[in-house]
């Protein structure tokens, strides 16, 4: 393994550096086949290293070059493989592969295309490098990266005034939270002398660090992953980032760049577990946003919207499980959402395709008989999202809700149960709403030319829906569960510290797997009720019933709002005004008043130079006069 | 130090210094109406310069704390002032940013001076020697004199070749740096006058003065006008409004030069003389420093935030970086100095980068009104990719330079007092949101019609910009490099300050910890 980990990362930074450099005046519009070359290796890498890290104790460390070597201040390059790398590894390159096969069709002509693989390929080695880092500042060097890739592709329609601005958004709504993180970072390498995991590890299990310094080093490491991972209040971003291609949202902003934060947290487990305050902020703050962007999810009209609040809120649900330290039931959750959620966006991109690029579902409607492909493989995304039985999201969920109750926390349990219920509703709205129906609501032009999209959008829509349905079955309750077993090594140190009981598989869970699963189907029987079988006058009639209260939903709850009034404006207007009243009138005043001081000294000092002889003379005998009567007397 | 070349008679720091002067002889002599040939000697010889200071940089010997390449001979005996230089791992960086940059400013206004050429680039080639000479110099004397030297270039080049409002900028730039002179040349008399009072002698000789031990009550009066002096250069707040004016106003290679260089010349004097003269001041102005320098961090990103002008948001964002790196240097530890002064490198890198370009972009719109742009990255998508390069690696992105230096002095502050670290990491917040908003306004959105028909960069500018990206991914991936030069002169530093640090600088660090949680 020693001498091909390298390789990971390094085949997507030269597909990138190839492409960038080459890209836009030799090979065009065959960008895509030196970036899926890479990619594809990559994965085969990936896979290697997965079979021979596969039961391993210790994780194996790959040094590269010693990046920081300042005093007591070392940090090296390099990269550690254990069992959480390798599931991360095969997430970034498997799903990261079929998403770049389906770019090549859906980028198809624009006039941007190498531009697109370039940076797609930037972001692949960005991930790799976050997943594959031995110490925090190399995760940290990855973790900005990411952003900035997210901040390229996001804004790449630059021309859009909006795209430009939701790229810049992500990053500094981001960097809010990675001030927490870089914080973090400095507070851990003062505690413990090194950054490296190992090394940090070991001293947390030795307990020789004061409970306080942990929680604080837990929370902003926390901060950081709230940002990168879009939860409550620092979600705003992610929305906004729908303004990039959707390959982007479904690679970056749904299967991997966003759930760094929920990696970080699973890689600092055993600071956490140590921290027990600080995992209870996990726990609550991935609740509340989990139910929150849910509920938002409902009022959204735009497809990839309603994803967009929908991603928030599963990975509220990966944070959930973090907060009862149900570890790899967060990494499940993060494995099996990869797959569905890369498939809703590819399956909403083809939709979209298919549209001439309309995305208001308003205007959708009735697809389901004219791309059918599309239609079921969304179908399938729609049913495991949903959480039903047997598709990947319904054991990812129910290990969750189901590691909540058993950790006694009930009230995190019914909320998170209350949140399926609404995820249910709002993923069958947008079924029903884009796919149900005679006819499409668009105009003649672009009914006509509907179509399905080509083999390299419809296959990687197969590959993810096969994964979506059976995947889930990597992850089976209590000792069944192949992920949970694979994943032991990593977290047996934080598990032991928090005292988490072995998994065993009662009553208990099957009762809990079925109110879940009766639940879910509510959800999907209402959306039914109010957009297919009463489309008429049910959402009129809810309208109604509900109206500020939807317009408050519909405005997001007027987050972006209270910032650009508080905030933003604080910042901008404020600095504005110490520019004007203080810079250029306090400072420049002072400056500008010495000069004219020296000035007009030099208009009352003239009329002395009258160049009359007796009044110089008079001068000289005053002036030594004073210094006669100064030198003697004093 | 003396290796072989040394004994040999080879001069290494004579013939850098005044190697760029040559030139202007040169081309003053024997070019006057060429101007092609004039400029391709001002390169060549800045070229040969920059070969030379690498070549020093190849001979160094990293290990050693001491002062290297000396030269020493007696110049005016009866005054104590003596023609002595020397480099140590300090002034070897700067001596190498300031070589790069020259090069990289004479290429860089190649076709966008028209008048008075052959003056202009004469005016840079002294103004060169100018700032080596301030790096290369162990005489106080000698360091005054090139101190001012390279004044009177910058003056000339701002109140020449400068924008609309250049008069007014020239003067201010000269008032305020007169102001420090003068206080200079106070505290640097008096201190030589009360060691040779005292029995040491007349002498100007730094290493020599830096061994005096001077009392408190001469040494505080000497580094406070000592630091007001250097901290106008640097420059501090709240002394830095000359600085967005002679930026703003300057020609392109004037404000490379000026934000390159010239505000580095303010530290590396706060290095040689406020804390190698008076270690025992040093360690009692730490609070203060750090105070200042994180407000000079908020306070520049906050009016960075709000500039109409390309050219002043990046003048405001100096002032910004400038506060990290004079926190860096007063936190004495040794993450903190050797980010301090991997930052003043990186600074000139990028800050002298981004300058560059908005000269590119002035050459041919004639603006420099963030408003007047947008949607440049369509006709110019490869000064585009260039620009975004610099924006993150001034904006601290990891992987390349700015970061390293940054994180090297957040982890110092850190270790001395965690307030100044978190609110220095606020205006790391504020950074992002600058330059990402400017580059947004001019590079993204709509193109402006006006400007669709411009040409990318050529293949001169090009080239004048690939060396800062070199540097810039250089020292972002492999500090080693650079930081090699630094560890034996910043424990030089510390080993000076480290008497006093427990008397007094532990007191305040003490206090620190007890008002706001340090350790």
């Amino acid at each position: 393994m020693q001498n091909y980990v390298w390789l990971i990362p390094a085949l997507p930074f030269a597909a990138f550096v190839v492409t960038l450099l080459l890209g836009r005046w030799w090979i065009k519009a065959e960008s895509h086949w030196i970036p899926i070359l890479a990619m594809a290796g990559s994965f085969g890498l990936s896979i290697a290293a997965f079979i021979q890290i596969r039961g391993a104790e210790e994780p194996v460390i790959v040094r590269m070059w010693q990046w920081f070597s300042v005093g007591s201040f070392q940090v090296p390059l390099a990269f550690q493989i254990d069992q959480l790398t390798a599931v991360m590894l095969l997430v970034v390159t498997g799903v990261g592969l079929l998403i770049f096969i389906y770019s090549k069709g859906y980028m198809h002509g624009d006039p941007g295309y190498y531009r697109f693989f370039a940076y797609m390929s930037l972001f692949a080695f960005s991930m790799l490098l976050l997943v594959l880092a031995n110490n925090y500042l190399l995760l940290y060097f990855g973790w900005e990266a990411v952003g900035l890739c997210s901040y390229y592709l996001i804004g790449f329609f630059y021309h859009k005034p909006e795209a430009a601005a939701a790229g810049k958004k992500a990053f500094i709504v981001n960097r809010v939270g990675d001030f927490g993180f870089g914080l973090g970072v400095m507070l851990i390498f003062v505690t413990f002398g090194t950054l490296d995991y190992t090394g940090v590890f070991a001293k947390v299990a030795g307990g020789a660090v004061g409970h306080n310094v942990l929680v604080a080093i837990a929370l902003l490491l926390f901060m950081g992953a709230m940002g990168k991972s879009a939860q409550f209040p620092l979600h705003v971003w992610l929305p906004d980032a729908m303004e990039g291609p959707t390959p982007v949202s479904a690679l970056i902003h749904a299967a991997t760049m966003v759930t760094a934060g929920v990696y970080l947290v699973a890689r600092s487990s055993v600071i956490f577990a140590s921290a027990p305050a600080a995992l209870l902020v996990v726990g609550i703050v991935g609740t509340f946003t989990a139910i929150f962007a849910a509920v938002i999810g409902m009022a959204q009209n735009d497809i990839k919207k309603v994803l967009a609040y929908s991603t928030v809120s599963q990975l509220g649900y990966m944070f959930m499980a973090l907060g009862v330290g149900a570890w790899s039931g967060a990494i499940f959750h993060l494995v099996a959402h990869a797959f569905f959620k890369a498939l809703l966006f590819l399956g909403a991109g083809s939709v979209i395709h298919s549209m001439g690029g309309e995305q208001d579902m308003r205007c959708m409607g009735g697809l389901a008989r004219r791309i059918p492909v599309t239609w079921i493989t969304f179908m399938t995304g729609a049913l495991a999202l949903s959480g039903v039985f047997p598709f990947a999201g319904f054991w990812s969920k129910d290990e969750i809700l189901g590691k909540n109750f058993q950790a006694g926390v009930y009230v995190v349990w019914f909320v998170g149960l209350v949140a399926a219920f609404i995820t249910a509703f709002y993923t069958f709205r947008m079924v029903f709403v884009t796919f149900w129906g005679k006819e499409t609501r668009s105009d003649e032009k672009t009914c006509a030319l509907i179509h399905e999209s080509p083999k390299s959008m419809t296959w990687p829509l197969i590959l993810l829906a096969v994964a979506s349905t059976v995947g889930g079955f990597i992850g089976l309750p209590g000792s069944f569960g192949v992920i949970q077993r694979f994943l032991e090594p990593v977290f047996s140190r934080a598990s032991d510290i928090l005292g988490v009981a072995e998994p065993s598989v009662g009553t208990l869970d099957i009762v809990l797997m079925v109110v879940s699963l009766v639940v879910a189907l509510m959800g999907m029987g209402l959306a039914w009720l109010i957009y297919v079988r009463r489309a008429q006058d049910l959402p009129q009639f809810f309208g109604a019933l509900f109206g500020p209260v939807y317009r408050v939903v519909y405005n997001k709850f007027y987050v972006d709002e209270f910032y650009a009034a508080t905030f933003v404006r604080v910042a901008v207007d404020g600095s504005r005004s110490v520019w004007h009243n203080f810079d250029e009138k306090v400072i420049d005043g002072a400056v500008h008043g010495s000069a004219w001081l020296w000035q007009n000294w030099g208009r009352v000092v003239r009329p002395l130079q009258t160049g009359r002889v007796q009044n110089y003379l008079l001068g000289i005998l005053i002036g030594v006069f004073v210094i006669v009567t100064v030198v003697v007397f004093l | 130090m003396t290796d072989f070349a040394t004994q040999l008679g080879f001069r290494g720091l004579t013939l850098l210094t005044f190697l760029p002067i040559a030139g202007a002889v040169v081309m003053l002599i024997f070019m006057r109406k060429r101007p092609s040939a004039y400029k391709a000697t001002a390169l060549i010889t800045s070229i040969f310069t920059l070969a030379l200071a690498i070549y020093l940089a190849a001979k160094f010997q990293t290990g050693t704390s001491g002062f290297q390449f000396q030269e020493n001979s007696s110049w005016i005996a009866g005054l104590g002032i003596s023609y002595h230089l020397g480099i140590d791992g300090i002034s070897l960086l700067l001596i190498l940013l300031t070589t790069l940059l020259s090069v990289l400013a004479i290429l860089g206004s190649w076709n966008s001076i028209k008048d008075r050429g052959l003056a202009f680039f004469i005016s840079l080639l002294v103004l060169e020697t100018g700032m080596l000479g301030v790096f290369v110099s162990m005489d106080l004397f000698l360091f005054y004199v090139f101190w001012e030297i390279q004044l009177i270039p910058m003056y000339f080049i701002i109140g020449i070749w400068g924008g609309p409002r250049r008069v007014y900028a020239a003067i201010k730039f000269f008032l305020y740096t007169f102001v420090g002179s003068v206080l200079m040349l106070v505290a640097i008399l008096a201190i030589v006058w009360w060691y040779a009072k005292n029995g040491g002698g007349l002498t100007f000789d730094i290493l020599t003065l830096q061994k005096a031990g001077f009392p408190v009550s001469i040494a505080a009066w000497s580094f406070a006008a000592f630091f007001i002096a250097f901290a106008i250069k640097v420059p501090m707040f709240p002394v830095h409004t000359w600085l967005p004016d002679a930026h703003t106003e300057a020609p392109t290679a004037g404000s490379v030069i000026l934000a390159g260089v010239l505000l580095k010349m303010g530290v590396y004097g706060m290095i040689r003389f406020c804390i190698g003269f008076f270690p025992q001041i040093a360690v009692r102005a730490i609070l203060p420093v750090l105070i200042l320098s994180v407000i000079a961090i908020v306070y520049g990103a906050a009016m960075s935030l709000v500039q109409p002008d390309m050219k002043r948001l990046v003048a405001y964002s100096s002032v910004s970086h400038m506060g990290f790196v004079t926190a860096g240097l007063f936190v004495f530890n040794q993450q903190g100095i050797e980010g301090s002064v991997l930052q003043m490198v990186n600074h000139g890198v990028l800050t002298g980068a981004l300058f560059m370009m908005v000269g590119f972009f002035y050459d041919r719109t004639h603006t420099r009104m963030i408003s007047d742009y947008g949607g440049m990255a369509k006709p110019m998508p490869v000064a585009a990719a260039f620009f975004s390069l610099f924006v993150l690696g001034s904006l601290g992105l990891p992987g390349l330079n700015g970061f390293v230096g940054e994180f090297l002095i957040l982890i110092g502050t850190f270790q001395y007092a965690k307030v100044f670290a978190v609110i220095a990491s606020i205006g790391i917040i504020l950074g992002a949101a600058y330059l990402l908003w400017m580059y947004q306004r001019t590079m993204f959105q709509q193109a402006n019609e006006k400007w669709l028909t411009l040409k990318d960069l050529s293949a001169r500018e090009i080239v004048t910009l690939v060396p800062l990206v070199g540097m810039a991914v250089w020292i972002g991936l492999y500090p080693h490099t650079f930081l090699n030069f630094l560890h034996a002169p910043a424990q030089n530093i510390l080993s000076q300050v480290q008497p006093y640090l427990a008397e007094h600088g532990g007191g305040i660090a003490h206090l620190a910890a007890t008002l706001f949680g340090g350790n």
